[in-house]
């Protein structure tokens, strides 16, 4: 038994050190930096020992703007995009013909580049000199528009980078839940079925049930995934963030890290301990509610 | 509920599909299946796997189509009707136990589909639920998931669940092939009693000769998706219409010989074993049932000790013989006489009721003496 636990930790060593030098002490690091005020990383200074960063990052408007548009970011794709994904993979597991072929065009954007599908929906949604965009030539038929998306309204930016997220996580999600409806054992079916059972009854009280855990997996793995969104925001409206009023909260640690005159790595500390707080509470109350409703 | 099946068949595509220029192959599961099926009978579709019991049961049911043929509960054609509108009960070999929802919930499940006239109170349910627990013997058990049963109450849950909505007929598909040996004597018993009790007409399909023949009321042995004898166990495992039936029927198995006909006498081994009356001269196929073997000094038939196997209640004989089909030739009898089991050779008399002569070349029966 201890010859087989030393054994254990030895073999579990490599990820140890691994997780312990890049994981855990910079994790360590970032909470003791988010107390020193005035942190230097070129000199390793600081002037003094408080909660000062905090008070500065969440009196500071451009941290409000970037709390404010992630948590509408969060609030509006997640939902979507788990109920979009859910209704495309029933379909998807209810025809015959052609799925393998829908099965790849909904699996597209996971293969395609972040920047590469930004490119297609500034041509989507920019209004150039030239064009008012493909978007806004659609709204003209129905006498609506044109907006400027890209460079507009607050609304119509959110609606362009909501769009664009829901796009981007949609196939992962398609792809899990298709493979978690395909491994439904049929014979609930055929007993609902003989047993006469609606349709909708069907799907919620045993399609559901069954691919609980998948969805509920989408489901918190998308709160995180959304809470961390950054490079779609910057896909969409280029790095002066701030600027389009765009910015996420990943962003502005991004910007406070590598700011003007070497930035203030304290400030980025206390932002990112923030950010972590929020989707360590967030997971919490996920993983609470699907203990009772998760059927595993 | 009568049910009668006529000229029912069922294709399914060959496996592959079809390949260019070629016209698609096809697989005949059910081929031209006639049969009635008394009312408050328990019927058992027997044979090995591959069959087409399991289609026939889902013809029946109505969750697969049939390619042409009828099917009548009663007077009602039911053939185009889906399975909610037949007033059928299934039973799954894997039960398909909702996992999430309790014993009560799973039972209650079909009656919530009711609509309309039908509908019921939810104190209708559970009083329904409740009467139809304590005829499966569930009582107690109710607010458990499946997961938290043994196999053989899981079986009893999904039973509970295709009868609790008072089906015309319940259909169950090798109800005892995941249970172990004893749990299985037990059930199949259970499953008597219930279709006894509640007299709904009752189909199951089974692989197993031993579970067929033990409670059905009438079996029906298939090969091949035709159907090849239908009778009541005893009179099938008696006058079995060809080798087929016979060796599926009976355990231990059948003794198969290759054997002679000659001058009205059964050859087996250059030895005139019993007189067959009037067959004319010609190569058969001879099956002796091992309970057909009388233990005689004198008799005909010898064959080579091998072993004697003792089973308590019988003993059985192993031996050997050179037209035997199989490597042993095994014989039961009674504990008794096995004292009398000499050593080398052993010989036989035989019980001409346990001897069947077959076609050499088809295996059909050869009727002789009295049958």
């Amino acid at each position: 038994m201890e010859t087989n636990s030393r054994k254990a930790w030895l073999y579990l060593l490599p990820a140890i050190l691994f997780l312990g030098v890049f994981m855990v002490y910079p994790l360590i690091d970032v909470l003791i930096y988010s107390f020193e005020e005035g942190y230097n990383s070129a000199s390793q200074t600081f002037v003094g020992v408080g909660g000062y960063n905090f008070a500065y990052v969440l009196r500071d408007p451009y941290f409000l703007q970037a709390l404010k548009n992630t948590f509408i970011l969060v609030v509006i794709t997640v939902p979507v995009s788990t109920g979009l994904a859910l209704l495309i993979s029933v379909g998807l597991s209810s025809i015959k013909k052609l799925r393998d072929l829908y099965q790849t065009v909904y699996f597209l954007p996971y293969v395609t580049n972040t920047l590469a599908v930004g490119l297609v929906f500034m041509i989507l949604f920019k209004q150039t000199p030239y064009s008012d965009g493909l978007v806004n030539l659609v709204l003209g038929w129905f006498n609506a528009g044109p907006v400027d998306f890209i460079d507009g309204p607050y609304w119509a930016k959110m609606f362009v980078l909501c769009f664009y997220t829901v796009w981007v996580v949609l196939p992962f999600k398609i792809l899990i839940l298709t493979s978690a409806l395909a491994s439904v054992n049929r014979d609930y079916y055929s007993a609902a079925q003989v047993d006469g059972t609606s349709k909708w009854r069907i799907f919620r009280r045993i399609t559901l049930p069954m691919i609980s855990p998948m969805l509920f997996y989408l489901i918190i793995t998308g709160f995180i995934g959304a809470f961390k969104a950054y490079s779609d925001a910057v896909a969409l409206f280029g790095t002066n963030l701030n600027a389009a009023e765009m910015n996420t909260i990943v962003g502005y640690i991004y910007d406070m890290l590598y700011g003007d005159s070497g930035g203030y790595p304290s400030y980025a500390s206390a932002a990112a301990i923030i950010l972590f707080a929020i989707v360590l509470t967030i997971t919490c109350i996920n993983l609470l509610v699907s203990r009772k409703k998760v059927h595993h | 509920m009568k049910i009668l099946l006529q000229n029912l068949t069922k294709t399914f595509p060959a496996r592959g599909g079809r390949r260019a220029g070629k016209k698609a192959e096809t697989v005949t599961a059910v081929n031209d299946f006639t049969f009635e099926i008394p009312d408050g009978t328990l019927i058992g579709l027997l044979g090995p796997s591959g069959c087409g019991k399991s289609t026939t049961l889902n013809l029946i049911c109505g969750l697969q189509k049939p390619t042409s043929g009828r099917v009548f509960f009663g007077e009602d054609d039911v053939t185009d009707l889906p399975p909610e509108m037949r007033g059928v009960g299934l039973v799954f070999q894997n039960y398909a136990l909702y996992p999430h929802l309790t014993v009560r919930q799973n039972i209650v499940f079909p009656l919530e589909n009711l609509k309309g006239k039908d509908r019921l109170s939810r104190a209708e349910m559970n009083e329904k639920a409740d009467a139809i627990a304590k005829l499966v013997q569930l009582d107690g058990l109710m607010d458990r998931k499946p997961a938290e049963l043994s196999g053989g109450q899981q079986q009893r849950v999904a039973i509970a669940r295709a009868l609790v909505k008072m089906p015309r007929v319940l259909l169950l598909d090798e109800p005892l092939s995941n249970l172990d040996a004893r749990l299985r004597l037990q059930t199949r018993e259970e499953i008597k009693r219930i279709q006894k009790e509640t007299g709904i007409t009752t189909v199951f399909v089974t692989h197993d000769q031993e579970e067929a023949m033990s409670i059905s009321d009438r079996i029906v042995v298939m090969k091949e998706g035709i159907v090849q004898q239908i009778g009541k166990p005893q009179e099938v495992y008696d006058d079995p219409v060809n080798l087929f039936v016979a060796k599926f029927l009976g355990t231990p198995p059948i003794n198969v010989f290759r054997g002679e006909i000659r001058e009205g006498k059964l050859m087996l081994g250059g030895a005139a074993v019993l007189p067959v009356g009037e067959i004319s001269d010609r190569p058969v196929t001879v099956g002796i049932r091992p309970e057909g073997f009388v233990l005689d000094s004198d008799g005909p038939l010898a064959c080579t000790l091998d072993r004697v196997e003792v089973m308590g209640r019988d003993v059985s004989v192993v031996s050997t013989h050179p037209d035997s089909e199989a490597l042993v030739v095994r014989a039961i009898i009674s504990a008794e006489d096995a004292a009398f089991v000499p050593v080398g050779d052993v010989r036989f008399a035989l019980k001409p009721g346990k001897v069947f002569l077959f076609d050499a070349e088809s295996g059909a029966r050869i009727p002789f003496g009295a049958r």
